[in-house]
């Protein structure tokens, strides 16, 4: 029994292996603490560290793009375990707050992990209840942390997330990559939709003279083809996608939905077709 | 009182031959002078309801908060020492978490109940802690429906239909016992409640309170929440006109 209640609640100190569960490394007691808490050293539990090299359980691209009056993203319900589409039903479009909507690409179980820490951020903030709420930036900011953090203990989570949101009338849209690199643009684009669907997205914003000018309608017809143009020529990508909006009313997810599409060419083109 | 002088209530770890704790009897006493704090638990939630003794007109309304939020789900009323209360939130705050951390879902009402208890129980059980002077009422709504406990100073809880704890919780505990729970609404419960605060409170002897209420029910949509402005101050509204009406009758 540990008779100092500063530390009941606390994890026993690593370095002092109090129950002799061995493969406690036998080495930990003659290294100090601080030692092993760099990255690379040998882990407490005798194992070596272990750091993500690759993704696993991926998710494709995601888009986002801002329009008179709020953000618009989409995203499609692909995740794929290497080139195979595993699960057809995963939602990559999450609600944060009531007005900040992340979407992620890459690692769908770093997302899941991400997730979990934004909510705990969020329960965080609902506890204080001091009238305060988190705005989309500050949330940004947060994330950047994070994914900055990771990156610098050569364990990165592996995506790229995409958020987007509304506070005090104006639109926020920012994406953060696994080295912790932040990114605010009109019109975002992750994974094979930086090459794909971004073009078509800044033209779609210059042919207007601006985002404020395309309207709720316009952004999701923007949004629908970029997502039809990626599942023509992004393998790792299915016909089956949702879009978020957020606006000053509020986060609408909406339910999967698919675009026509037209495979009659396919004939004509040889080893593919016939 | 008998223990004084005889030095078996000093310490925590040290019994008397009657078999009492009497460090932990002396720590109900701090609840039992505090500001009333009540819960009712009714078919669509539980309502929590405390008597805020204001210390001094120089603090900012809404100080010293004695209903908190532990989680989305879960709210805990404290009564005693105030600084006591917000440890014990403190630590229910990260029961809370550290379960959802673990399971990945939100804690329910029987684990919260037993994480707090058997965290106060142990302050009870080493001469170099003292224990809480602090009773803590826990309201929450989890699957199987609203739930409602009280933690005392010793790690002692159970589940209730209503509780009372401080000053006026003889009461407030015969107020409560007259409502018909089974059947009651929140929104019904608050009123009440409302009405029982202000019934108990003794103007005599203190002065100024804040009626702090707070709800946790299906209209919350099962979160923990300070209850509306205007369904607050309605009930409160209530409140002052029942007791201005028992002053007329007892002047007649």
């Amino acid at each position: 029994m540990d008779h100092f209640p500063t530390n009941w609640g606390n994890p026993r100190s690593e370095d002092v292996d109090n129950y002799n569960t061995y493969p406690v490394a036998s080495h930990i007691a003659k290294v100090p603490h601080s030692v092993t808490q760099i990255a690379g050293y040998g882990h407490s539990n005798g194992h070596p560290t272990s750091h993500t090299q690759q993704p696993v359980v991926t998710g494709t691209s995601v888009l986002g793009l801002k329009f008179k009056g709020g953000v618009m993203m989409a995203a499609d319900n692909l995740a794929s375990y290497g080139s195979l589409a595993r699960f057809r039903d995963v939602e990559r479009l999450h609600q944060v707050t009531d007005f900040t909507v992340i979407g992620a690409s890459g690692d769908i179980s770093d997302f899941q992990y991400v997730k979990h820490l934004l909510d705990s951020q969020m329960i965080k903030e609902y506890n204080a209840d001091d009238g305060h709420t988190l705005a989309t930036h500050n949330i940004y900011e947060y994330l950047w942390r994070v994914m900055y953090n990771r990156r610098s203990k050569m364990n990165p989570l592996w995506n790229t997330f995409v958020l987007g949101g509304v506070h005090n009338g104006e639109n926020f849209l920012g994406a953060i990559d696994l080295k912790g690199t932040p990114y605010q643009a009109p019109s975002i684009a992750t994974g094979f939709g930086s090459h794909l669907a971004q073009p078509i997205l800044r033209k779609e914003i210059e042919s207007r003279g601006g985002e404020q000018n395309i309207t709720e309608e316009q952004a999701i017809e923007i949004l629908k083809k970029s997502m039809k143009v990626l599942f023509y020529r992004d393998a790792r990508s299915m016909n089956k996608f949702q879009l978020a909006k957020i606006t000053a009313e509020g986060v609408t997810i909406s339910e999967p939905m698919s675009v026509e599409t037209e495979w009659s060419f396919a004939e004509k083109i040889r080893g593919y077709g016939a | 009182m008998s223990s004084i002088g005889t030095g078996y209530d000093v310490s925590v770890s040290t019994y008397s031959p009657d078999g009492r704790v009497f460090q932990v009897e002396y720590a109900g006493k701090a609840v039992e002078n505090s500001g009333t704090a009540i819960g009712i638990r009714v078919k669509d939630g539980v309502v929590l309801a405390v008597e805020k003794l204001i210390q001094s007109k120089l603090l900012v309304p809404g100080a010293n908060r004695r209903i908190q939020n532990v989680d989305r789900h879960i709210g805990i009323a404290t009564a005693g020492l105030l600084a006591d209360g917000r440890h014990i939130v403190k630590r229910a705050r990260e029961e809370a978490q550290s379960w959802r951390d673990i399971y990945k879902f939100p804690i329910d009402g029987p684990n919260i109940a037993s994480r707090v208890g058997d965290y106060i129980a142990a302050y009870t059980l080493y001469s170099s802690v003292r224990p809480f002077g602090s009773s803590t009422i826990i309201a929450t709504m989890d699957k199987t429906g609203p739930k409602l406990y009280m933690v005392e100073p010793s790690g002692l809880y159970w589940g209730y239909h209503g509780t009372a704890i401080g000053k006026g919780r003889q009461v407030a505990k015969t107020e409560i016992e007259k409502l018909n729970l089974e059947e009651m609404t929140c929104r019904e419960a608050v009123k009440h409640a409302a009405r029982i605060i202000y019934n108990v409170h003794d103007d005599a002897k203190d002065k100024e309170f804040e009626l702090e209420l707070s709800w946790v029910c299906e209209e919350s949509k099962g979160l923990h929440q300070i209850v509306p402005k205007e369904i607050a101050e309605e009930a409160e509204q209530l409140a002052k006109a029942a007791l201005n009406e028992d002053d007329d009758m007892d002047d007649d």
